[in-house]
């Protein structure tokens, strides 16, 4: 049975710039019996199948919420609508953090929390659609990190959902299975969308542009759930030339800006039928964690660090390599192609599983594979810090199986 | 039903009879118990009153303490546990007891006032956090502060989490299910005033550390487990509060030899640095840092039983941690503190930076300088 609960009132709305808090003031502590305790409220005494419904406006908050009852909706009037700001907030690293299953939250805006925006952490049946990350003072170092986070879930609809501004990652889905991210906007984040440690990811029709590095798909060690399984289409990865303002120490931090589409230690990722453009460093990268300042004691023996069974086919890529970030990068550009030159489009760290070949050669399904017209393939040589780079392309020139579709269970999406 | 020992077998029987109702009247009331619902008042649950400037415990509600207890903004907590009468928990070795349905655990929070009028001025006199508490069921409060009671209540299907707020007056605590934030100002032994928002969690918050099993989510309480148990009473002079909870027929199954596990009281010296630390972490860390716990998505695991490694921070890589890295490359850097993510997410004050994520306003700084010794004297490097 379903219940719809109206959280807040217009007339409290009205009555909330001459609240308690001082003539002149823009009120960032709830008060009392204000929307802002209805909604706490709301959550609190949520009871599985509950609709909550939140009116246009604004609602501030000084502290997080969080929900841990199942079977509830979160829905607002509109991303444009209906904003919970936490500019105020002094308590809480989230501004709601979800600990439920069959969670659904749509048509509203989290903005300028001081952690994470939206976390949902260990939930079966997610649906995030329509919501609005942002923090509003632009993309700064102190913003939170992430602004959609679902982790450690099963079933996941990530959808037209916009992300701005996010120190780590606008959208990030981390350490889950079964999982759908389309149609979302990402700019102006560090990583515009970041799938990690992750099985089963359909990432498509989204924009990422602005961002350092457009669309992620990385594995982190020490972590309980390595990730494989990606496929990233029908994208459009445009000029994410932003400089890194990530926090130093973070996976993020060592992305170069301009980076496309970064598949990092993950296997089995298949990255087709993308616009691909005008990314500064490389249109698609292709790296190992030895490639980033992961310290080699801090990671448990069995972690799979290569990237293995990497499929790029049929996307549309351009513009990119430009003007590489890091000095290194630069120097390979400008002593292989020129001053004016550019990277090839798809640029390979070179770190290769010697343990995992057989006569010498890498087994099929795990190589590889570019089959993208007339892209180039460079082999950057970072084992022997970048001495001999090479053009690739034509040893790469092959094909792997396609990835079958996620398909999402128990109706979700429907 | 009396929870007091006798203490004195000397005693003619007349006066051990006087002494055993005197004891047993003293506050003259039996705990209520609730099954249901939200109860508005803290009175409501009859375990304490406020008496003649004194915070007199109810009969059965027996207070206990921890070897090293969780930091929470310099807090002093008076922690009781009630259970049924004639009713036992049953031992654990590694996790909560198992406690009888109808048991009541709290766990009051106060502070020394700094001046004679209450203007939120609140201060702690040394680091032990180890302060007045309820010697003979009974804790003066001249001097203190009630700011919160929490109360863990085990029902039928699990245990629930119940905030009290106590009054401006001073006389009884008032349901608080959305929380509160307290404007505090904390002042150090060296002068130092320092304001802070003290957090009164809400009742979704308190599954975010009492949540400690992310697959059954439920809540279960933390510090009642064996190794933070094992310790002399401060209740029962010469007694270790094991055995007396075992001889007091409260608790069944312990070890009546000293294999208990034990962790360490982290300001005792005579412990070493690195018991003393992990014991730290422990408590304040690990219901979260666990291979269970709401950071287990972190891949960092805290619990005492872990051999100290990469999955316990050496040279570990942030997952998640964002700006709470503090522009550091690791978790611990042997030797190097000011190099360490640990070090930097204690000693930030910043929300979405600061570890614990929730339950601590102002940096434990006696905390710190611990992890910070412990980090100095370790081996090796991160490469």
């Amino acid at each position: 049975m379903k219940r719809i609960t109206c959280a807040a009132l217009i007339g409290a709305l009205a009555l909330a710039a001459c609240g308690k808090n001082g003539a002149g003031s823009a009120p960032s502590a709830p008060q009392k019996g204000g929307e802002e305790e209805k909604l706490l409220a709301a959550l609190i005494d949520a009871q599985p199948g509950d609709i909550i419904e939140l009116p246009a406006g604004r609602l501030n908050f000084d502290r997080s919420l969080s929900l841990t009852i199942d079977g509830v909706t979160i829905r607002g009037k509109g991303l444009g609508e209906t904003i919970l700001s936490f500019k105020g907030q002094v308590a809480g690293a989230e501004g709601l953090l979800v600990n439920a299953n069959d969670f659904t939250i749509e048509d509203l805006a989290i903005e300028d929390t001081k952690g994470d925006a939206l976390k949902v952490n260990g939930g079966k049946n997610i649906v995030i659609r329509r919501v609005r990350t942002e923090w509003t003072g632009g993309p700064k170092t102190s913003n939170g990190a992430y602004g959609l986070y679902p982790v450690q879930c099963d079933n996941v609809l990530l959808e037209s959902n916009v992300a701005i501004g996010a120190s780590d990652a606008g959208i990030y889905v981390g350490q889950s299975n079964n999982v759908i991210v389309r149609n979302n906007r990402a700019e102006k984040n560090v990583a515009g969308i970041e799938v990690e440690n992750t099985t089963n990811a359909d990432v498509y029709d989204n924009v990422a542009t602005d961002n350092t590095g457009g669309i992620l798909v990385f594995n982190m060690p020490n972590l309980k759930h390595p990730g494989r399984g990606a496929r990233v289409y029908q994208n459009e990865v445009i000029a994410n030339n932003r400089k890194n303002f990530g926090h130093k120490g973070t996976p993020v931090a060592s992305i170069p800006a301009g980076a496309g589409v970064v598949v990092n230690s993950n296997d089995d990722v298949e990255i087709f039928d993308n616009d691909i453009e005008d990314n500064r460093t490389a249109n698609v990268i292709i790296a190992s964690v030895y490639s980033t300042d992961i310290s080699r004691e801090g990671m448990t023996a069995d972690f799979d660090a290569y990237p293995e069974g990497i499929y790029v086919h049929d996307n549309r890529m351009s513009g990119g390599g430009k003007n590489p970030d890091g000095l290194d990068l630069t120097a390979l550009k400008v002593a292989m192609f020129g001053p004016t030159g550019a990277l090839p489009d798809v640029l390979w760290d070179g770190y290769v599983d010697a343990a995992k070949e057989v006569d010498g050669k890498t087994p099929d399904d795990k190589r590889i594979c570019v089959d993208n017209g007339d892209a180039e393939t460079l082999n950057a040589d970072g084992p022997n810090k970048f001495k001999s780079p090479t053009i690739i392309t034509d040893a790469v020139k092959c094909a792997l199986a396609p990835l079958p579709a996620v398909t999402l269970k128990n109706g979700l999406g429907e | 039903m009396c929870v007091r020992r006798l203490r004195r077998p000397g005693m003619t029987i007349v006066l051990l009879a006087a002494a055993l109702l005197a004891a047993c009247s003293r506050a003259g009331e039996t705990p209520q118990f609730h099954g249901d619902g939200w109860p508005e008042n803290l009175s409501d649950w009859r375990l304490m009153k406020v008496e003649k400037g004194a915070l007199v415990l109810s009969d059965g509600v027996r207070p206990y303490d921890l070897a090293t207890p969780l930091f929470s903004d310099y807090a002093l907590k008076l922690r009781t546990v009630t259970l049924p009468e004639g009713d036992a928990a049953t031992y654990d070795e590694t996790e909560a007891f198992n406690f009888p349905v109808g048991t009541i655990v709290s766990k009051t929070f106060y502070y020394p006032q700094a001046g004679a009028e209450w203007t939120g001025d609140v201060s702690y006199k040394d680091a032990s956090l180890k302060g007045p508490t309820a010697i003979d069921g009974e804790m003066a409060l001249d001097g203190l502060r009630l700011i919160e009671t929490r109360l863990l209540v085990r029902r039928d299907n699990g245990w629930v989490a119940i905030p009290y707020l106590w009054d401006g007056d001073q006389k009884d605590a008032r349901l608080a299910r959305t929380g509160e934030i307290v404007k505090l100002t904390l002042h150090r032994p060296d002068g130092r005033a320092e304001p802070f928002n003290y957090l009164v969690p809400n009742q979704n918050q308190c599954a975010g550390c009492h949540g400690t099993n992310m697959n059954k989510r439920a809540i279960s309480p933390i510090g009642l487990r064996a190794r933070h148990l094992n310790k002399p009473s401060r209740f029962q002079p010469q007694v270790n509060q094991l055995a007396d909870w075992s001889a007091s027929g409260i608790l069944k199954g312990a070890p009546i030899d000293s294999t208990a596990p034990r962790n360490a009281i982290w300001m005792d010296a005579s412990a070493s640095v690195e018991a003393r630390a992990r014991s730290y972490l422990d408590i304040n860390c690990s219901h979260c840092h666990s291979n269970t716990g709401p950071a287990d998505t972190s891949g960092l695991d805290l619990r005492p039983a872990i051999a100290f490694g990469p999955g316990a921070g050496l040279c570990k890589t942030p997952v998640a941690a964002g700006a709470g890295t503090g522009a550091r490359a690791y978790d611990i850097v042997p030797r190097h503190p000011e190099r360490s993510i640990f070090v930097y997410r204690m000693m930030t004050n910043e929300p979405g930076e600061m570890m614990p994520e929730l339950g601590r306003a102002v940096s434990h700084e006696e905390g710190v300088r611990l992890i910070a010794e412990w980090i100095r004297e370790m081996e090796g490097n991160c490469g």
